[in-house]
């Protein structure tokens, strides 16, 4: 357990089994409606189960090292698997996307968290992992989902409007000029999230690290200092993230002879709509002929 | 860079030389040799998939290299910058697209990129001339551009690659979804525009009779 003296009312084992009868609620009804979700409900109640315990168990563990090389490298390997699920969403995929998405979880993640621990909250020493590791895990969920959206939505985009972008080309345009309404639009696609969970933050969410310390007995306005802080920490992280991705995605979908490479990319998985059935943007439908 | 108007006065202005594509395995053409002198309207027949637009993309430079040796007025493509090119060697798409707005804010839109800027840009006149010419009111530049019809569109595309003056046009399909009436005054456009400089066009079309029509020579690709 945590060191705290003023913490949470513990959960003992019975009552921790007895919290998993809620998840009959929803076989239940996946039952009576026939969604034929119970076994993926209960797969991923399981995982969930599973992977929480043992992630406790490696806290506990972490949270005792004093041992910066250590503590990076735990750092290091939450960062490779966000960089690589931030690609697992995408429906078509370039040779290097791994490697893109990597660095600009790398990059932002670190810069940004590192900024935090060394000037806005400064826990002694500065890796000390009882806010390191939290922090960071809370910056990389999040940026994941801006990379993940702004991927997929710069290269679709870039094949959806290929058109648009190489009658620019066509007309004497550089590859950013003829770029560049789909850079911008995939970068405020993956901002929206984050904008909209900070208009909303207090009033619809009340955010589960800010939860968490109110039950240690923390005083909530201590609580929403943290939140402030990780809140602003999320948003920079994002960004820096998403225009990294973004960027290098460009670069690569393009080339220095302004010429758009979208040879480059391939299909993922056999789910994909048959490019038939693609017709946007929509004014090739209207009015042909 | 070299400067245009030296090099204006002769008369071949595009060349081609022992270009190649492939389309995965598929050898579409090969040791292909075109040259493009002053007034040359060159009509490209091939059946279908035989590559003729990927012809016409390749002298565009919208494809990466696959093999072939390209000059303008006498300098290659690294010469003059590919966005330089592509303004002096139009592609014109067979499937013409336009964004949102009016006609005319997509007309203009061009005028906007580094390579337009600091030249004479927008001429309300001379688009209207067009115009007339191709038997349409000015008020067309008012209408919403993603609701013109196939046809509109055409006449759209073929205005905004013509207002740069490029040297060397590259056609596909241009009339397509034309009118015969609308279709025989773009040719009549395009054949005076085409003498009032040094310039030259190549053609793509499925319709022999124009071909025969608008094209001094043809090309025929083999498949």
């Amino acid at each position: 357990m945590t060191p705290s003296t003023t913490g949470a009312l513990s959960i003992s084992d019975g009552r921790l089994a007895l919290s998993a009868l809620l998840v009959l609620v929803n076989v239940g009804l996946s039952a009576a409606l026939r969604l034929g979700l119970g076994r993926s409900l209960l797969l991923a109640s399981v995982r969930m189960v599973v992977q929480l315990l043992l992630v406790g168990f490696v806290l506990e563990w972490l949270f005792r090292q004093d041992n910066a090389p250590l503590i990076l490298l735990v750092g290091a390997a939450m960062a490779l698997i966000a960089g690589v699920s931030a690609v697992q969403r995408t429906r078509h995929r370039f040779a290097g996307i791994y490697l893109n998405s990597l660095l600009s979880v790398m990059a932002s993640s670190a810069l940004v968290t590192g900024l935090a621990v060394t000037g806005l909250i400064q826990p002694q020493p500065w890796y000390n992992p009882q806010y390191l590791i939290p922090l960071l895990g809370m910056v990389l969920g999040n940026t994941l989902n801006g990379l993940s959206l702004g991927l997929d939505r710069f290269m679709e985009g870039l094949r959806s409007g290929r058109d648009q972008v190489e009658t620019d080309l066509a007309l004497g345009a550089t590859r950013w000029e003829a770029c560049q309404a789909v850079v911008r639009d995939a970068i405020r696609v993956a901002m929206i999230p984050t904008i909209n969970s900070m208009m909303v933050m207090g009033l619809v969410s009340l955010p589960g690290m800010m939860t968490g310390q109110i039950l240690q007995g923390a005083a909530p306005a201590a609580a929403v200092r943290y939140q402030i802080v990780i809140l602003f920490m999320i948003a920079s992280a994002t960004a820096l993230g998403v225009f990294a991705v973004v960027g290098l995605a460009y670069g690569r979908l393009t080339s220095v002879d302004h010429q758009l490479r979208l040879d480059r990319l391939f299909a993922v998985g056999g789910a994909t709509p048959s490019p038939a059935t693609w017709t946007f943007p929509p004014w090739r439908r209207r009015g042909r002929g | 860079m070299p400067s245009h108007s030296a090099a204006i006065d002769r008369s071949l202005l595009l060349s081609g030389k022992d270009l190649e594509r492939r389309l995965g395995d598929r050898l579409l053409w090969s040791q292909l040799d075109l040259e493009l002198a002053a007034g040359d309207r060159l009509g490209l027949v091939a059946p279908s998939g035989a590559g003729k637009t990927l012809l016409l993309r390749t002298l565009a430079l919208l494809d990466p290299p696959q093999a072939g040796r390209f000059n303008l007025l006498g300098s290659p493509p690294a010469g003059w910058g590919l966005p330089r090119w592509r303004a002096m060697v139009s592609y014109l798409a067979q499937r013409p697209v336009a964004a949102g707005g009016t006609v005319e804010t997509n007309l203009r839109a061009p005028w906007r990129f580094r390579e337009h800027r600091g030249q004479v840009g927008w001429s309300h006149e001379r688009i209207t001339s067009w115009l007339e010419a191709l038997g349409r009111d000015p008020s067309f530049l008012r209408y919403d551009a993603e609701r013109l019809s196939g046809g509109e569109l055409q006449l759209l595309a073929l205005l905004r690659v013509l207002q740069f003056d490029p040297t060397v046009l590259l056609l596909d399909e241009p009339t397509a979804s034309l009118d015969g009436a609308t279709t025989a005054a773009v040719e009549a456009l395009l054949i005076a525009w085409l003498a009032a400089e040094p310039r030259a066009a190549v053609l793509i079309s499925h319709d022999g009779d124009q071909i025969e029509r608008f094209a001094t020579r043809t090309l025929e690709l083999q498949p």
